[in-house]
């Protein structure tokens, strides 16, 4: 129960792009065309919840017992960084496919603040390994399911006529803005 | 100055020396900083504690005790005294059924058990609805409230105080958490 | 390049958020009140300034493939520096700005600005460019905080004159979207027609 809990408040609740504001560089950049989305929200997935898996160790076998949780911001970035890069190299050789896929999206993962941003949140929400892993997982599909919708509707949204100023960015946070107010009918849910 | 080489020997020593440096660094501004950062969040405990209870001359922090609730956890209470006449407690309070997530008061009781004032520690409620909980309109009504005489709940329940215009839930978690307030008192036997 | 013209670049031909579009995740999570957003704002320009000061200093004897490590570690510790000094004197605005202190780090304008300016020009220069970019920041960070607060709440720093509750949604996570993305409009629009 407490598990989904967890999901449903990630997913819906506290969406993270939505509410939370996570991670929106992605959501605006990469949300011109469903496939590209779907794409972005596979590797997202993917990094969150290996990045969590070694953050949530570092933390509680490094720097807790040494006492250093100061540096937490410069271990975790530095390892999410390096995670990525191993990753992409292991896809590179183990799977050609799978690489080509998300090849592109894994050098933007970096510096995507959902992924820090989560693996903080998961240390200061006192969740364990297993409730963590959970939380970052799902708070990646709720990034993929905006990702997603909102890639949805901007592919109509280029048959429509827009003023000039507001075509490109304005019209995206605009839609975006309109995502939220509806997200928002989920809080209270748990 | 020539651009040092890409050579593995210098992309080591430089990466080595660039996170010793900053390591040494980070520790003194850590060391420096350790004092006040713990200064900060005790000031709030204190100022907290001194909204919420009469005038006291004791250090209700360090007189802290830590009394169970009958539900199996503990809450804090800090008691104020004048001259060691105790004039009144300060309870941290919580509730787990916010609107969002968990809410955390202080609340400051007479010594007669009435209820002198409520602090919010931490909410995460709707802005402009749920945190209106911290607006005098709402707070105010449990000023000089005793919850033995007032039933401390919202008149959609039966009780005395006027709800948050759409904010219930909110409105109810409060009572709910006042309320364990109090009744932690009667079983610590300090009312 | 002109310093002046170095200097005020950042304030609006190449302002991170309202043109370079840089920087949106803080932008919007932390103008719900002016005073967050130029908390916030200032923050980051703090960082800023350090990092590119010392990438600028360092860049020369940083070996190429390793540069985008280094700088990260170096925009960290800074990040970390000002995490400190606001958990012990400014607590309060520590408190409401969060998790949006340590994510400073992953603000693409930072790494961006010591990749692509500190890198490459000497210290002076450098500082210059990161007090421009700094400010620009803040500026649209108030701006966007002030409009939010007043729309939403009737009142800006916290200085109310509007009685009432004001258009709430503008607080809230929605309104976040919503007036950033007219700002943009509103920038485009100009833009558009002074070209």
């Amino acid at each position: 129960m407490e598990y989904i809990l967890i999901i449903i408040s990630a997913v819906f609740v506290n969406n993270v792009v939505l509410a939370q504001f996570l991670g929106i560089c992605p959501f605006l950049g990469v949300s011109n065309k469903i496939s590209t989305a779907i794409g972005m929200s596979v590797a997202v997935t993917f990094v969150i919840t290996l990045a969590i898996i070694a953050t949530y160790l570092i933390q509680i076998y490094i720097l807790n017992p040494l006492g250093i949780s100061f540096m937490q911001t410069i271990t975790f970035i530095l390892v999410i960084a390096s995670l990525v890069q191993m990753v992409e190299i292991i896809l590179k050789k183990v799977s050609k496919p799978l690489y080509q896929a998300l090849g592109i999206f894994l050098p933007l993962i970096t510096t995507n603040c959902a992924v820090l941003g989560v693996a903080i949140l998961v240390i200061k929400k006192n969740y364990n390994l297993l409730e963590g892993v959970i939380y970052g997982a799902s708070t990646a599909i709720g990034f993929g399911l905006a990702l997603v919708i909102l890639a949805g509707i901007r592919e109509q949204l280029e048959l429509a006529d827009i003023p000039e100023g507001m075509k490109g960015v304005p019209v995206s946070l605009i839609t975006a803005g309109i995502l939220a107010i509806a997200f928002m009918g989920f809080t209270g849910l748990v | 100055m020539a651009k040092t080489e890409s050579s593995f020997k210098n992309m080591v020593i430089s990466l080595t020396l660039i996170s010793l440096i900053v390591a040494a660094g980070l520790g003194l501004i850590y060391e420096s900083t350790k004092g006040p950062i713990e200064q900060s969040v005790l000031n709030k405990k204190i100022e907290a504690i001194k909204q919420v209870v009469p005038e006291f001359n004791n250090d209700p922090y360090s007189e802290m005790l830590r009394v169970p609730t009958g539900e199996g956890d503990s809450l804090d209470v800090y008691p104020a005294k004048m001259n060691d006449n105790t004039v009144g407690y300060a309870v941290t309070t919580y509730t787990k059924n916010g609107f969002s997530g968990d809410i955390s008061l202080m609340v400051g009781f007479k010594a007669d058990g009435s209820i002198h004032n409520i602090a919010v520690l931490e909410q995460k409620e709707t802005p402009g609805l749920g945190t209106k909980m911290d607006e005098p309109l709402f707070k105010d009504q449990f000023k000089d409230k005793n919850p033995a005489e007032t039933v401390i709940k919202v008149k959609n329940d039966g009780g005395q105080i006027d709800a948050i215009t759409s904010a219930t839930i909110s409105s109810r978690a409060f009572c709910e958490a006042v309320q364990r307030a109090y009744n932690t008192l009667q079983e610590g036997g300090l009312k | 390049m002109n310093q002046l013209k170095n200097f005020t670049k950042g304030f609006i031909k190449e302002n991170p958020i309202l043109v370079l579009v840089l920087g949106t995740c803080p932008t919007l999570a932390t103008t719900s009140s002016a005073i967050n957003g130029l908390g916030m704002g200032i923050a980051t320009t703090f960082v800023l300034i350090g990092s590119n000061v010392f990438v600028s200093l360092l860049s020369s004897l940083i070996p190429d493939k390793v540069r985008i490590p280094a700088f990260i570690v170096i925009i960290a510790s800074f990040v970390t520096i000002v995490d400190l000094l606001m958990q012990a004197y400014v607590p309060s605005l520590y408190e409401t700005l969060g998790i949006f202190i340590p994510l400073i780090v992953v603000n693409c304008i930072i790494l961006g600005r010591a990749e692509a300016f500190a890198s490459k020009n000497n210290v002076f220069s450098s500082l210059i460019d990161a007090c421009g970019m700094g400010l620009g920041f803040t500026a649209a960070l108030g701006l966007l905080g002030a409009f939010r607060e007043l729309v939403g709440s009737g009142s800006i720093f916290g200085w109310k004159f509007i009685s009432g509750d004001g258009i709430l949604v503008f607080i809230l996570a929605p309104g976040a979207f919503l007036a950033l993305g007219y700002l943009i409009a509103l920038v485009n629009r100009i833009k558009n027609h002074n070209s």
